[in-house]
């Protein structure tokens, strides 16, 4: 328990531990500190950012998949639209070709009875004839008569 | 107890006796045999355990720091450098806390009281008996482990920040501000001598006072192990123990308020006035 040079040699390892804290433990040791303090905050800043930006795309995403939905709505109405008017289309077409049909066959019909008229009228008034050959075959020349025959025919085709 | 038939009080006397080597009266160098052959080699003799185990313990403290601050990154911190930083922060907060000015010394200095008298306290955790035995059995015939307990440290650590209170607060005040303070202040300055002699007691109490409240505490801890170690066998672990429990909040509370002393001392010698 006596003071003596312990005391002076105490003091000398005092400054030089002290000295040596500040030179070369304290400064690195807060750097790092300030460092990490800086990368924290940065981090907060970018996760701040990102989360920003992630709402952002978000809205983008969903505008686009509204402009879409609209778009194919828009394509289905028209080709609806299209659609009725082909099948409009289509049933106009066939009505005018049933009509063209119709027509034609009218025509052929017509020809058909004109002919089947022609030929009945030619067959009705050579069976009158023979007829009236074979009843006057006697009596009258077909020569002499023939104008009469000739006229009589005649009415029978306008008949 | 060591092995020999001692006393109680040889055996006391024995732990409280610092190993010291110094000039006998005869003239002869050497180790002193008992505080009255230490006394007797006056001033110039060194208490060779005082000062081994403070500066082993002082390099611990820097090997263990050095490592965390030479691997210090601002990455996710490992074991060392995490309890590091912690305590680091914990130091750096007590100063700003109390301590206003801009002075790069401060910080380090507190971290450096704070941990070397940890570690220098803690010594006293170590049971009483196992040191001195170890270094008796290696010829050493006296060795005191605490260096907290010996004066001479804690005496040497109150200078030391007794000379940076000194030199701030003349490089801060001016020596004319620095006499302004001690003079004129608390009683007008017609009262100057009465001023100057109350404030100088106050000045010099500052350091006496930082090292005999550490130096006592510890001796007192220090006193109360070896006479627990005196104790027949049954009783002295059931007293050891508490003991040594309730000392673990002196050797940190000690080391804690030397710091903040030293901060708080130091703060005061950057005030411009008060």
């Amino acid at each position: 328990m006596n003071i003596n040079a312990t005391l002076i040699g105490q003091t000398i390892a005092f400054v030089m531990f002290v000295w040596f804290c500040m030179k070369y433990v304290w400064p690195p040791i807060m750097a790092a500190l300030e460092e990490r303090k800086t990368k924290i905050e940065e981090g907060l800043a970018a996760a701040e950012r990102g989360e920003k930006e992630h709402e952002l795309a978000e809205k983008k995403a969903t505008e686009v998949i509204h402009e879409a939905r609209a778009e194919a709505s828009d394509i289905i109405n028209l080709a609806n639209v299209r659609a009725g008017e082909m099948v409009e289309e289509a049933k106009g077409k066939a009505v005018e070709e049933a009509a063209k049909v119709k027509k034609g066959a009218a025509a052929e019909i017509e020809q058909e009875v004109a002919s089947a008229r022609e030929s009945l009228r030619q067959e009705v008034s050579g069976l009158a004839i023979s007829a009236a050959e074979q009843i006057i075959k006697s009596e009258i020349d077909a020569k002499k008569h023939k104008k009469l025959i000739d006229k009589v025919s005649s009415q029978l085709g306008a008949a | 107890m060591s092995g020999e038939n001692l006393t109680s009080s040889e055996y006391i006397k024995h732990h409280l006796t610092n190993l010291t080597y110094g000039q006998h009266p005869d003239g002869s160098l050497g180790i002193a045999h008992g505080s009255e052959a230490a006394k007797e080699m006056g001033f110039w003799a060194l208490n060779l355990d005082t000062m081994g185990v403070s500066i082993i313990l002082g390099f611990v403290f820097i090997y263990f720091f050095k490592k965390a601050a030479s691997t210090a990154t601002a990455g996710v911190p490992g074991g060392l450098q995490n309890f590091v930083e912690w305590v680091i922060e914990f130091v750096d907060e007590s100063v700003k806390d109390s301590f206003n000015g801009k002075n790069p010394l401060v910080a380090p200095l507190a971290l450096t009281i704070f941990i070397w008298i940890i570690l220098m306290n803690t010594m006293d955790l170590v049971p009483v008996d196992y040191l001195p035995h170890l270094a008796s059995m290696m010829g050493v015939p006296y060795l005191k482990v605490v260096p907290t307990t010996d004066p001479n440290l804690t005496f040497a650590m109150a200078l030391g920040v007794f000379c940076l209170i000194l030199f701030y607060s003349i490089k801060i005040k001016g020596p004319g501000g620095f006499f302004a303070e001690l003079a004129f202040h608390p009683f007008p300055k017609y009262l100057m001598p009465f001023n100057l002699f109350l404030e100088l007691v106050s000045l010099i109490a500052k350091p006496i006072s930082l090292a005999l409240r550490l130096f006592g505490n510890m001796y007192a801890g220090e006193m109360i192990f070896i006479l627990i170690a005196l104790l027949p066998w049954g009783a002295q672990w059931v007293l050891s123990l508490p003991w040594a429990i309730f000392h673990i909040l002196i050797v940190v509370l000690q080391a804690f308020i030397f710091m903040t002393l030293t901060i708080v001392y130091l703060s005061m010698a950057h005030e411009e006035s008060h």
